[in-house]
């Protein structure tokens, strides 16, 4: 796999080819936590989308700075709003422990929740319509905590975690491809809010130029250190040019390119480590007793249960833990971007290619998702030269301006739909646990 | 007249659009909830089924357009509808065939099959974006309105217009016949009763000599009508695009869950519930508090229970909703 990336390098460009090694560790960060659901406890989870772009907005309540006036204009109906929600769930469960089921229970938690949503429209209403006048164009939100970027990624996993508790109370009764359904549509509605919420992270209008953890290009192409060490990287090449100006340019253009591939080494570095930490943790806690007791919760609840697990509390907690995984992959990818674009968390590309990377990965073997992560996210990206190359070759009879042919090359981007459901059809058909299955060494 | 003009103001904004809206989602959750009873699994690849069928229809439309013929005063769609039909089976088949058939016989797990779903959506998805692409297309044609609210006003003299678009009729009519027949066929003919006895007991229906091939065969054909009928009756009344198709799949789930899995009349009610909900939440109700209350009253604000971003969200919290005190859904469907 590393050599593919290592091709794509050499023939594109090393840019590229970092970008998609990325991207690679990131999937395969997402694919982890997919696998700790599946893999260990059989739990579906189809919620992906909603538990990444619960990190993003992590990031972004983390590192932008708070916007001053926004606060003082608005900030306290906001307050006022988060503690009415707090002081609703607390009736709801005093009534819940206080009272015996029965048809006036059920009615007037009803009628708390509808009475409490409208007294919280009413009350935020002022302020949300406050904070969102203020210099719109930029603004109009809360912002943040004015934190280091970094700090995200734990919040993030702290942020994905506390939803999959939620998600998990309600739905985790489900019969599997029912739990798939509720988690996907609980997700879509965590989106629908992310999205239109405008005071809180300015909704489909994006948050651009998030703080870095890694040194900006434009500062780096003035560093000294930095040019001399382009310089000395290539200075065969560049003794080759005599003239002085010409060398002068050529360095420059060197630095330019030598900049965004560094930003992007440094990236690799910091995902490559929590992809390594995330690694031990997991393979640790797949052959501890914990590990254990999970397949034996999933491949038989009743026997577990009988033997005094508490099978409802397990799901719960790895449901949680997996999700967490997944935020922080969300939080990691808002932190590359940059930019925090709601409108981008498809089911498609966050739920569904997620989990063609874990099924044909191997489900229950970390190195599998991690595999799986590399490889689907390589022919994701890959695809379309691919089915161009293969398009190319079997119309070559033809002549350039023929119908089919156009009409073949102008659809070149839907071919790595076909292609990943072929492989994922393929791989189900023909190697059911995936390209690296799961081996239980007992020790 | 001003309770009249209220009236036909929630006609004209809720009641018709959401009776259109829920026949089309009846439709494809009556295709959800087959597949889930017989077949059992959660078919993922729902909504670009639909899109396919969708896709057929337009592609056979523009060849009858090209012909020349049309109904007039009707859509050209509906002559390709049952051209549509035939080849959307074929594929249905196909796919049985060469897809779900092996799992099926290996008696996989539900789990198991609702992937391999996961992979037909995305291998139906590229076929379609290749064929037709991604953009949005309108392929109505003939007359637009059976009234227009302009022509309304006058012909009553009331101050609110009622406007009747000929697909939602077209709409209505065709999910009501079809509906009926499917349930004449589900509970009176020989070949429905054995397709009930199937989903409800398997083995029990092997053994009395029902035929499990037949059976599924007719399941597909059946799911291969309303994706066509239900995808086509969509694109007529809004537009084309494969992504919005998508999407509807999770409305779609809504209803069939809401309604009882496995239960078709259900399912069928589902619709309607997710369609006239999904409206009747995020509907800003100012000008109907400005006719029904004296002047004194009137509200300032719109009087609008949540935002109309909010639409999808308002029919997946009915289903979680659902989920947490009726599990089976409002009318009984199979166990969770």
């Amino acid at each position: 796999m590393m050599g593919l990336i290592l091709l794509v390098g050499i023939f594109q460009s090393w840019n590229v080819a970092l970008s998609i090694f990325n991207l690679c560790l990131i999937s395969a960060v997402m694919t982890m936590g997919a696998n700790v659901q599946w893999g260990y406890a059989g739990l579906i989870n189809f919620g992906l989308m909603g538990y990444a772009a619960l990190g993003g907005l992590a990031a972004v309540l983390i590192s932008v700075d708070p916007v001053q006036e926004a606060w003082r204009a608005g900030g306290f109906d906001i307050l006022m709003c988060l503690w009415l929600i707090i002081v609703m769930i607390m009736a709801i469960r005093f009534i819940l422990k206080n009272f015996e089921k029965s048809k006036y229970r059920t009615y007037g938690i009803a009628a708390i929740i509808i009475a409490g949503i409208i007294i919280i429209r009413v009350t935020a209403e002022p302020g949300i319509e406050a904070i969102e006048a203020i210099n719109p164009a930029k603004t109009g939100f809360l912002g943040g905590f004015g934190l280091p970027i970094m700090f995200s990624w734990i919040i993030g996993a702290f942020f994905a975690g506390g939803l999959a508790f939620v998600v998990g109370k309600v739905a985790l009764g489900l019969r599997a491809d029912y739990l798939a359904i509720a988690t996907l549509l609980i997700s879509e509605i965590v989106i629908a809010i992310i999205k239109h919420e405008d005071w809180l992270s300015r909704g489909v209008k994006n948050v651009i130029g998030l703080d870095r953890p890694v040194p900006y290009e434009v500062n780096l192409q003035t560093t000294d250190w930095f040019i001399n060490l382009v310089a000395k990287f290539n200075s065969s090449k560049l003794e080759l040019i005599s003239n002085m100006a010409d060398r002068q340019t050529a360095l420059n253009q060197l630095v330019i390119e030598g900049s965004s591939v560094f930003v992007k080494l440094c990236y690799s570095g910091l995902f490559l480590t929590v992809v390594i930490a995330l690694l031990i943790v997991t393979q640790k806690a797949l052959y501890s007793p914990w590990g254990r007791m999970m397949r034996a919760i999933r491949d038989n609840e009743e026997a577990a249960n009988a033997m005094g697990k508490n099978v409802v509390k397990q799901h719960l907690l790895i449901f949680i833990l997996g999700s967490a995984i997944v935020g922080i992959a969300g939080a990691m990818l808002v932190t590359q971007d940059g930019l925090f674009t709601p409108g981008s968390y498809r089911p498609m590309r966050y739920t569904f290619l997620i989990w063609v990377m874990v099924i044909v990965g191997g489900s229950g073997n970390n190195f599998g998702a991690i595999l799986g992560g590399f490889a689907v996210w390589f022919l994701w990206i890959e695809a379309a030269p691919i089915a161009l190359f293969l398009i190319n070759l079997f119309t070559s009879g033809m002549p350039d301006t023929h119908a089919l042919k156009v009409h073949l090359i102008e659809s070149v981007p839907y071919f790595r739909y076909l292609m990943m459901g072929l492989g994922l059809l393929l791989i189900m058909r023909y190697r059911p646990k995936g390209i690296l299955p799961e081996k239980i060494e007992i020790k | 007249m001003d309770f009249i003009n209220a009236i036909i103001l929630l006609l004209n904004y809720i009641f018709v659009p959401a009776l259109t809206y829920g026949s089309q989602l009846a439709l494809g959750a009556i295709f959800v909830t087959l597949i889930y009873g017989i077949l059992r699994f959660a078919n993922f690849a729902t909504g670009d089924m639909m899109a396919f069928g969708t896709m057929v229809t337009i592609l056979f439309t523009w060849y009858f357009q090209s012909l020349g013929i049309s109904l007039g005063v009707l859509p050209t769609a509906l002559i390709a509808i049952p051209f549509a039909i035939i080849f959307m089976i074929g594929y249905m088949l196909f796919i049985d065939k060469f897809v779900f058939r092996y799992y099926r016989v290996n008696k996989s797990p539900p789990v198991q099959l609702a992937m391999v779903s996961i992979g037909v959506m995305f291998v139906t998805q590229a076929v379609v974006r290749i064929i037709i692409g991604p953009s949005d297309r309108r392929f109505f044609d003939g007359e637009k309105f059976i009234i227009k609210a302009g022509e309304f006003k006058e012909m009553t003299g009331l101050n609110e217009g009622l406007a009747i678009k000929s697909s939602q009729v077209i709409t209505i009519f065709v999910t009501l016949i079809l509906v009926s027949i499917l349930f004449w066929f589900l509970n009176k003919t020989k070949t429905g009763k054995s397709m009930r006895a199937y989903s409800d007991n398997e083995d029990l229906a092997l053994l009395s000599g029902i035929d499990p091939k037949k059976v599924v065969m007719i399941t597909w054909i059946i799911a291969g009508i309303l994706a066509t009928i239900g995808g086509a009756l969509y694109g007529l009344d809004k537009s084309f695009k494969p992504f919005t198709y998508f999407n509807n799949m999770l409305p779609i789930f809504a209803a069939a869950i809401v309604g009882g899995i496995g239960n078709p009349f259900g399912a069928f009610l589902g619709g309607y519930v997710i369609a006239f909900s999904e409206i009747f939440i995020t509907y800003a109700y100012k000008k109907f508090f400005m006719y029904i209350l004296p002047e004194s009253m009137e509200p300032e604000t719109l009087v609008q229970l949540l935002s109309t971003d909010y639409k999808f969200a308002v029919s997946f919290s009915i289903l979680v909703i659902v989920l947490l005190y009726r599990p089976n859904g409002i009318f009984k469907g199979k166990v969770l």
